[in-house]
């Protein structure tokens, strides 16, 4: 009986996504009153037992090199292996790109009841039922899962990463890997840059800002702020933008600490990818954008004169510039 | 080369969301429904874009959904393929309709498998995962591109801030993002041709549901926004770091 986290790295580090899952699958192994464990897989330039200190006693790591680029079909037989060896009953990924591709193979090939995109610990008074987001973040669906064993994928940014003291006994994983049918080309990652899927803080332009010469403006106030930069989807269709900046129902959904929404009208398609903001600000120049109605904040103005304000302030509170 | 699409109905992506019979049932009353967006634009027409490079592809839809789904898989037929499957069986547990699907691929002898990367009404991006750990075929998640090469597929996904180019042979499952393909618009031909194209209705096999809904719930209404005069936008700045303390 144990909680099993997914602990998901990359580029040698061990990423947000799976700190808030680490997070989430202590305090869950605390409200069930069994221990709480990871599964490493691969190697990474940092000491695992520091891991320790977000609540999990023990990490199962296949130091394995061969193993640092996913292959989900590998990942997911390593994983239910151990899950089986171990007796896990209850498997949390982290929902991110990783977790997207293998949580679904580990929950078919266990049988065990699946809800991805969790968004709050599982209520356990009367079942197992964990609340998720769905219709693109415009509702949420409590879902009981009626199986034995359980895996949950949690949603980026929806559990805070709970910091304590401890340290994780990392033990070996003797695994004899099936040869991987992916083979891994070459890898891009954007370097310097916050992945929008993990950034806290999001500056958003839309079709306002009239063209991608005008982007300046939100590059500075993202900057001053420490934020990832978003963009509305006719941004990214008219090709502004890169289409991995694009917010929305279809492109990708977000729950940032603060949203700042600058030139976007807020039609319902971009709000379903954003409104799980806790703080939204909307910069629009007409006062009968939508998006005013879901914001927090708001300034009714021209974009041009506002933002560089906007950043000034910023710089000059951080005593920056 | 043969190839499957997974085809899902959703709601249309402006309708109103709201739920009956205490929270526990989706209000579908004049709600209009299309084909998941993420498997028509970039699933389905980059499998006829396939199919018209190599016209000797056979390109197959399937979809899990009672007959209430036929004029979305008619759509899907009318932008392109062969034929389509409907499996008579309505579920929202991703295992359950996983398994329904695995049945069709592993007698159909299929060799490349597209799903859109998630149902903009489930949000599970589970289907393609699980139907490929069902059949054991290995399986790309998230995709932005993909080409094939006679049987060698080139396929680039997304990672955090980045992407990664991977390379498989088939048989494959791929799930589909933007980037892949653009979204087309069905023609008149398109159309007229859909209506004597076959769909096959098949009854589901025996399969376990290990999830079921609960309720809904709507996220709690915005007390209001707070307007600051466009004058003032240090003082928008002093509210966001000591009022909303998100910096």
């Amino acid at each position: 009986m144990s909680v099993f986290i997914f602990i998901d790295h990359s580029e040698e580090q061990v990423k947000k996504a799976s700190l808030e899952a680490l997070s989430y699958g202590a305090a869950l192994a605390g409200q069930l009153g069994v221990p709480a464990e990871g599964i490493f897989l691969g190697t990474v330039g940092t000491d695992l037992a520091t891991l320790g200190k977000f609540g999990v006693k023990k990490i199962h790591q296949a130091a394995q090199e061969g193993l640092n680029h996913l292959d989900a079909q590998v990942y997911a037989k390593i994983i239910a292996d151990t899950v089986t060896a171990t007796g896990a009953t209850v498997v949390v990924f982290p929902n991110n790109f990783n977790g997207k591709a293998v949580a679904p193979r580990v929950a078919a090939r266990l049988k065990a009841g699946l809800v991805s995109g969790a968004v709050a610990l599982p209520d356990t008074a009367n079942g197992f039922v964990v609340k998720k987001n769905v219709f693109s973040g415009k509702a949420f669906a409590h879902v009981a899962l009626n199986t034995p064993l359980k895996v949950i994928s949690l949603n980026p940014n929806s559990y805070p990463v709970k910091e304590g003291q401890g340290s994780a006994e990392v033990v070996s994983l003797s695994v004899t890997a099936p040869a991987p049918k992916v083979r891994v080309v070459s890898a891009t990652q954007a370097t310097g840059e916050v992945p929008l899927t993990e950034a806290e803080l999001v500056v958003s332009g839309g079709r306002g800002l009239k063209g991608p010469e005008n982007w300046g403006i939100i590059e500075d106030l993202a900057k001053a702020l420490g934020a990832a930069t978003a963009c509305s989807r006719p941004v990214a269709d008219a090709g502004w933008r890169p289409h991995h900046e694009h917010v929305g129902q279809t492109g990708i959904a977000i729950a940032p600490n603060l949203y700042i929404a600058i030139g976007i009208s807020g039609a319902i398609q971009h709000l379903a990818g954003v409104n799980r903001s806790k703080v939204i600000v909307v910069v629009n120049k007409d006062p009968e954008a939508p998006f005013f109605k879901a914001a927090d904040y708001g300034i009714v103005g021209d974009a041009f004169e506002v933002v560089p304000k906007m950043t000034e302030a910023i710089k000059k509170l951080k005593g920056i510039g | 080369m043969k190839i499957l699409v997974c085809i899902s109905k959703t709601p249309d992506t402006t309708a109103k969301i709201s739920f009956t019979q205490n929270n526990t049932k989706f209000a579908s009353d004049g709600v209009q429904w299309i084909i998941n967006p993420y498997d028509e634009w970039y699933a389905l027409v980059r499998a006829i874009e396939l199919k018209e490079k190599d016209p000797s592809t056979i390109l197959h839809l399937v979809t899990v959904g009672l007959a209430d789904t036929e004029p979305i898989i008619r759509k899907a037929l009318a932008i392109g393929g062969d034929e389509a499957i409907r499996i008579n069986a309505d579920s929202a547990d991703p295992y359950y309709i996983a398994a329904q699907i695995a049945n069709i691929a592993q007698q159909g002898g299929y060799d490349l498998i597209f799903t859109g990367k998630e149902t903009i009404d489930y949000n599970g991006s589970s289907i393609g995962g699980m139907v490929a750990e069902l059949i054991d075929w290995p399986y790309i998640s998230l995709a932005v591109k993909f080409d094939l090469n006679g049987t060698i597929a080139t396929v680039v996904r997304e990672t955090e801030g980045g992407e990664e180019t991977d390379e498989a042979g088939l048989p494959l499952v791929v799930s589909c993002q933007k980037g892949v393909a653009e979204q087309r618009i069905p023609n008149m031909k398109g159309i007229m041709s859909a209506r004597t194209k076959p769909l096959k209705v098949v009854e589901p096999i025996a399969a376990e549901t290990l999830t079921s809904i609960v309720s809904f719930e709507l996220p709690p209404a915005k007390a209001g926004v707070r307007l600051v005069s466009a004058d003032n936008p240090p003082e928008l700045i002093r509210l966001l770091h000591e009022e909303a303390k998100v910096f």
